[in-house]
């Protein structure tokens, strides 16, 4: 394994683990407790001591140290302890949940790409003036809409005045387009932006003159010679949109009534199930930091002026 | 003035249609709203065979007037009256598609900057067979057998190599004779060499230049020659067309041009032009007597490592480099891209600590220097760098870039400080009235007096010119040049002065260093190094200097 690699990989365990310990303290430091919340309800006709052995049962009134000393441990060891609203395995919480959260992401990350390669081609390619006007114009309009206002505005549209797509018990997939549009244009907006301002420099670049002066038209020019180098510097911003993409799901799922980890997040934080949240966090940052590692590692795939620079570093 | 043979005569049947026919063309470019020209009915002829040479300085419109050739103009220019006639037929009123089918194979380009000019995510065989499949010229094993040929054509060595290789892997010069590949590949009647050798270095300079006349030659193309360099237009064309804000001053058979200027624009060019064999400015004589027996500076053997990668590999950018250079003179560091000159000179002014060595300046160790010493120590010593487009910040006026070094250093009063800026400005021929102006509103050489003006306002006792003059037109250059001068004999400063271009060396040094590869290869005075190298590469450094004998005469 290359060094470079080693030392990313270093990098993403430190990040976890900054990650692990600050969603920690802040959940400790949060007011409230889950297990009070769920059981001093009177209905339950739980007696003090009983709620005590609860508690115990969490381990909730060890000193903090050895609470995060014992959590962090089971977390390396994939053991993200229990729900106490649910009352099951944390992991069986997400597992449960991931399915349908990863679907409605992949899709929408890949309709958001789709949308702002589309948008920023079709503005250079696009000879008449006015409606290159028009398109350059929709990432900005993108990107300042809510995406909770969107969601309802698509539901008021296509769902209760266009009737196309039924609100009450929609097929699978037929459920799954409002929420991937509600999600993925918000996020096609900035990576539309970056791309046409990446097309408009390498469009200025000696080579492309190069490959015009050899007769290559300007479609060629586009496909062959611009757009590679244009996405180069997209990959990153596509990174870090992943964390933009998860914080849009919690709310896209919100607004469809779906089931996902962004449901299970917003119910979690109203029971204060902290196990719940933390695994949540943990779970993010994880996936963050994965899409990023395999983004840093696939630029030398499409740049060969990394490759060398890699292999001699090694 | 001495031509190759077949240069004075071009082959017989060029004395039929001329290849190329520019026909009182004008140019305008958009700007807001209005069109505003800017070639102004420009007229000349390409025969088959020929070489005509494009000269002028930056503004003149011998780019726009090459780019409107092949059908290249940027997006908002446009051809406003005039023809362009390619063997006869008028091609300025043809549509996109058309003249797509003549680009590459009727009329090809060499273009400026072999760095940029070639995509950094393709391979070499990628880009040379790119040309042959546009204009459909055979099948994917033929398109490949011709590319190893055309590379091998061009003089690279192991070409099956370099069609697999990236660009970055090449040298300037090796990517530069791939361009040239590209250009002749369908063997077209026109190329179009736009300043070609401009970005390298002197002896690859010549090589290319040898290759492309070969090539004409062989092929019988005529080349129309875009450049800023006389030398290089009076050495390589037949025919020579000159151009100054849009207009053609002059034009004829070049030896005739420039034995008997017409115009003064071109006398003045020629006097401007850096030449060899032209006399040093008497001034610089008596500086030489002038400057005392002290040293300014003392450099004793040193040298600079730089770790490669991960730190363990070294490369030795300078190898145990010696100069003394007298108090009140000129010394120059001589050599090509690679040869650690800059690096010499950052380690002059303590930008980084020699590996081994001694640096004196004024006698003070520079390489013991840090902190609080090392920061006061920059007021003695200055730096004034290539690109004066780059080194001035765009968002300060002039006067606060002129202003910054004395806020640097010590409290001096706001009025003490403006009186200071406005002498400084006087000093280097500037009005008054560029204080308030900000960068973009300058000229090229206006700013490079601007960028002297702010190393010279805390009365520094040596100037590091790190190839101050070379991005400045010919003409603009001589200014510059005079005012260094003449600043050297007021204030009596000592230059450390880097560059490329030894016509400039020999008209502004005292003393010489030529180095290559980090070691110093010949040193003396200007006369003794030019006159009398020492070694066989400074002999070759100056045989490849373009114009060195058609402008002699001159």
């Amino acid at each position: 394994m290359s060094r470079y690699l080693i030392g990313r990989i270093g990098q993403a365990v430190i990040v976890l683990w900054a990650a692990f310990t600050v969603s920690f303290i802040l959940l400790q430091a949060l007011p409230g407790d889950a297990i009070l919340i769920k059981f001093l309800n009177p209905e339950l006709g739980l007696g003090p001591e009983q709620i005590a052995d609860i508690r115990a049962s969490y381990a909730v009134d060890t000193p903090i140290w050895t609470q995060y000393a014992h959590s962090l441990g089971n977390f390396l060891t994939g053991n993200f302890g229990y729900s106490v609203h649910a009352g099951v395995p944390v992991s069986h919480v997400l597992l449960a949940n991931l399915p349908s959260t990863l679907r409605l992401a992949t899709f929408g990350f890949l309709i958001a790409a789709l949308l702002a390669v589309a948008i920023s081609f079709l503005s250079t390619l696009i000879g008449f003036s006015w409606i290159r006007a028009v398109i350059q114009s929709l990432p900005a309009l993108f990107i300042s809409v809510p995406v909770f206002w969107l969601g309802i505005m698509l539901i008021q549209i296509f769902s209760f005045q266009l009737k196309l797509i039924p609100v009450i018990n929609p097929g699978e997939w037929e459920a799954l387009i409002l929420p991937v549009a509600a999600l993925a244009l918000p996020i096609s907006a900035p990576l539309a932006q970056v791309l046409m301002r990446n097309i408009d420099h390498v469009l200025t670049e000696p080579f492309v003159a190069v490959a015009r002066a050899k007769g290559a038209t300007r479609s060629w020019v586009l496909w062959r010679h611009v757009t590679r180098n244009a996405l180069l510097p997209t990959l990153t911003i596509a990174g870090i949109l992943f964390g933009e993409l998860l914080a849009g799901a919690v709310v896209t799922e919100a607004v469809f009534g779906l089931n996902g980890i962004g449901s299970v997040t917003q119910q979690a934080v109203g029971n204060q199930d902290i196990a719940v949240l933390q695994a949540i966090v943990v779970f993010s940052a994880t996936a963050f930091v994965i899409i990023n590692l395999v983004v840093d590692l696939l630029y030398p795939v499409f740049d060969p002026r990394l490759r060398s620079k890699r292999e001699a570093s090694a | 003035m001495t031509l190759a043979p077949d240069l004075a005569a071009p082959p017989a049947r060029a004395l039929d249609t001329p290849v190329l026919e520019i026909d009182n063309l004008v140019l305008a470019y958009k700007d807001d709203e209005a069109f505003h020209p800017v070639v102004h009915g420009v007229s000349f002829q390409v025969r088959p065979g020929e070489v005509v040479a494009l000269v002028g300085e930056s503004g003149s419109g011998k780019t726009t007037t090459a780019q409107a050739v092949i059908g290249l103009l940027a997006e908002n220019g446009r051809l406003e009256s005039g023809a362009i006639r390619l063997n006869g037929t008028d091609i300025s009123t043809w549509s996109r598609r058309q003249l797509d089918a003549i680009r590459g194979s009727k009329i090809s380009l060499i273009p400026q900057d072999p760095t940029s000019s070639l995509n950094p995510v393709k391979t070499i065989g990628d880009q040379v067979g790119e040309i042959l499949k546009i204009h459909g010229r055979g099948d994917k094993k033929a398109i490949e057998a011709r590319v190893i040929e055309l590379l091998a054509r061009v003089g690279l060595s192991r070409p099956e190599l370099r069609a697999r290789q990236y660009p970055h892997e090449l040298s300037g010069g090796m990517r530069q004779r791939v361009l040239i590949a590209i250009a002749i590949a369908l063997e077209p009647a026109l190329i179009i060499a736009d300043e070609p050798t401009s970005a390298l270095d002197v002896t690859v300079q010549k090589r290319i230049l040898d290759l492309i006349d070969d090539l004409r030659r062989e092929f019988g193309t005529a080349v129309l020659l875009v450049t800023h360099d006389l030398g290089v237009a009076a050495d390589r064309s037949n025919h020579l067309v000159v151009l100054q804000g849009g207009r053609i001053q002059e034009q004829g058979p070049t030896a005739q041009v420039l034995a008997a200027p017409r115009s003064p624009y071109t006398r003045k060019l020629l006097t401007d032009a850096p030449s060899l064999t032209k006399a040093q400015r008497p001034s610089k004589g008596k500086s030489t007597s002038a400057a005392s027996d002290e040293y300014s500076i003392v450099v004793e053997d040193l040298v600079q490592d730089f770790s490669l990668g991960s730190g363990r590999e070294k490369f030795r950018a300078v190898d145990g480099v010696s100069f003394k250079v007298r108090k009140g003179s000129t010394h120059a560091i001589v050599g090509e891209s690679g040869s650690g000159k800059t690096t010499t000179a950052r380690s002059v002014v303590a930008f980084q600590k020699p590996t081994s060595g001694r640096i004196l300046v004024d006698g003070i160790d520079v390489t013991t220097l840090h902190g609080e010493s090392l920061r006061q120590f920059r007021k003695k010593i200055q730096l004034v760098y290539q690109n004066p487009f780059g080194s001035l910040d765009p968002l300060q006026s002039v006067f606060q870039i002129i202003e910054e070094p004395l806020l640097n250093f010590g409290q001096i009063a706001r009025k003490d400080r403006a009186r200071k800026v406005h002498d400084i400005l006087g000093r280097v021929g500037l009005p008054q009235s560029v204080l308030t102006r900000k960068p973009r509103a300058l000229s090229g050489g206006q700013r490079q007096r601007v960028a002297i003006a702010r190393a010279l306002v805390l009365d520094p006792q040596v100037l590091v010119l790190d190839e101050a003059v070379s991005a400045l037109d010919v003409t603009v250059q001589a200014q510059i040049l005079n005012l260094l001068d003449e600043l050297q004999q007021v204030l009596g400063l000592t230059y450390l002065f880097i560059s490329h271009d030894l016509a400039v060396v020999r008209q502004i040094s005292d003393t010489v260093s030529v180095l290559r590869n980090g070691r110093l290869v010949d040193s003396g005075t200007v006369e003794d190094v030019f006159l009398r190298p020492g070694s066989e590469y400074t002999r070759e450094l100056i045989e490849a200097i373009p114009g060195t004998k058609t402008l002699s005469h001159a």
